[in-house]
């Protein structure tokens, strides 16, 4: 990911078909089905409690649909079971009481990437944490840690990446720093799905918007003014 | 082998956070002397005495010590959701079970061979001649109040009163561990020792049937 790596990506498609999640009562997907084509990036919107999270949460296969199936679709390695996939959520997904590098070396080795060394230091400088990377997390602020968790989500040059929300925390430099790295990944060939409230130079990346209410798909267009409706949209 | 290479990573991550708070430890240690010194006021702890009581004293303190250090086991996890990218990174989630109860072991056994010297001048009890097969029988033990401590500490974890549920569900379940271990302490600190191998034989069984249930359900225990 840096200028001098051509990054090229085999992306992964995503098909959700038919799914529901319900929670006791409570629906959080209905009859949701849509195709994530390799190499999109889809911008997932809508209120709060509309089912983005329990959406992306099930395709990282975090969370068990109750009904319907998920799958992956993707040329090349059709050894692996499932694409590599990284995701970046509402919670930075690391360990406090571990420094930002021993953090990253942890996922590398259980990811067994070959050479965790040189890969956790590249993204560490690449997310501009190379003078910290001895602190321990807790020391962090809010968006150093957001930086620490898409460090992370990068670790495996994921085909598929997922975000909840990922600009929580950052601020604008750390957004533009953002929006930066996911257009390289996405003219990479990554897909990506992201859940976003309101437009920002993330959902600027969008080649497909998505718009989500009580769980159900409301609106699905690759239209651009239409798209901008979509994401213009903040909800309560 | 990616089992055992990601246990180990996740071990080292375990000892490593523990070795540098120090909270678990800290907690447990001073809660077991507390119930060690406040016993040792309560009986004349006379070698005939000790040899009665002691065993059963020794094994209710570690079992209070493991319910307080299981219970953060999971929860700890939760705090920024770190259960979810270990799910995501780990290709076999028994991995990580067998890591938190390695980790639990190694702890509880820390804290009882901490505590054994302190027993034993408190209570006039000689354990030096039998450390060899005590040991043995606190690992057993040890081992058996971690696997299943584990299980039901993963469970708890996404439950409501998860506080009160995991010693609800430990204590019924360590029963026979804690039957077994008393007894086969209670003859090693005997006048005559005696190692009473039936004992050591049920736990080992214990151990196994408990660690092949973990492996088989697991990773459903994992699951949100």
């Amino acid at each position: 990911m840096t200028a001098t790596d051509p990054l090229q990506i085999d992306g992964a498609g995503i098909r959700f078909k038919n799914i529901e999640k319900r929670y006791g009562g409570l629906f959080a997907l209905r009859h949701v089905s849509l195709d994530v084509a390799e190499g999109e990036c889809v911008a997932l919107a809508g209120r709060n409690g509309s089912g983005k999270t329990t959406l992306l949460r099930i395709a990282a296969k975090l969370v068990r649909p109750s009904s319907g199936e998920m799958q992956f679709t993707w040329q090349g390695d059709q050894d692996c079971a499932t694409p590599r996939t990284g995701f970046v959520a509402h919670a930075t997904m690391v360990y406090d009481e571990l420094t930002a590098e021993e953090n990253l070396l942890l996922f590398a080795r259980l990811q067994r990437l070959s050479d965790p060394a040189p890969m956790t230091e590249r993204l560490l400088s690449e997310v501009g944490l190379s003078e910290r990377r001895g602190s321990l997390v807790r020391t962090f602020s809010r968006g150093m840690r957001q930086r620490v968790a898409i460090a992370r989500a990068l670790l495996q040059q994921p085909q598929i990446l997922l975000l909840d929300e990922p600009a929580t925390g950052l601020d604008p430099e750390g957004v533009a720093w953002l929006a930066g790295t996911l257009r390289k990944l996405r003219d990479a060939g990554c897909t990506l799905l992201m859940s976003l409230h309101g437009e920002s130079p993330i959902s600027a990346l969008a080649t497909r918007a998505v718009r989500l209410d009580a769980g159900s798909i409301v609106a699905d267009t690759q239209q651009g003014a239409e798209m901008h409706g979509i994401l213009e949209f903040v909800g309560g | 082998m990616s089992l055992l290479s990601n246990t180990g990573a996740l071990l080292g991550k375990e000892l490593r956070t523990e070795f540098r708070s120090r909270e678990l430890l800290m907690t447990t240690v001073i809660f077991i002397l507390m119930v060690i010194v406040l016993f040792s006021f309560t009986f004349d702890p006379t070698s005939a005495e000790s040899r009665r009581f002691g065993a059963g004293l020794l094994w209710l303190a570690f079992l209070f010590a493991a319910s307080l250090m299981l219970q953060p086991c999971f929860l700890r996890e939760q705090t920024n959701d770190t259960l979810s990218a270990l799910r995501l990174s780990v290709s076999d989630p028994f991995s990580i079970l067998l890591a938190k109860l390695a980790a639990n072991t190694v702890f509880l056994l820390v804290t009882e061979l901490l505590m054994l010297p302190v027993f034993a001048i408190l209570y006039n009890v000689p354990v030096v001649r039998v450390f060899g097969q005590l040991l043995l029988v606190l690992f057993l033990g040890s081992l058996g109040v971690s696997i299943a401590g584990t299980a039901l500490s993963a469970i708890s974890a996404q439950a409501r009163m998860r506080e009160l549920l995991l010693p609800v569900l430990l204590l019924p379940l360590l029963t026979p561990v804690l039957v077994a271990s008393t007894q086969v302490t209670a003859g090693l600190l005997d006048v005559e020792p005696f190692l009473q191998w039936k004992g050591v034989g049920f736990l080992a069984v214990f151990d196994v049937v408990f660690l092949t249930a973990l492996w088989l359900f697991g990773e459903y225990l994992l699951e949100e």
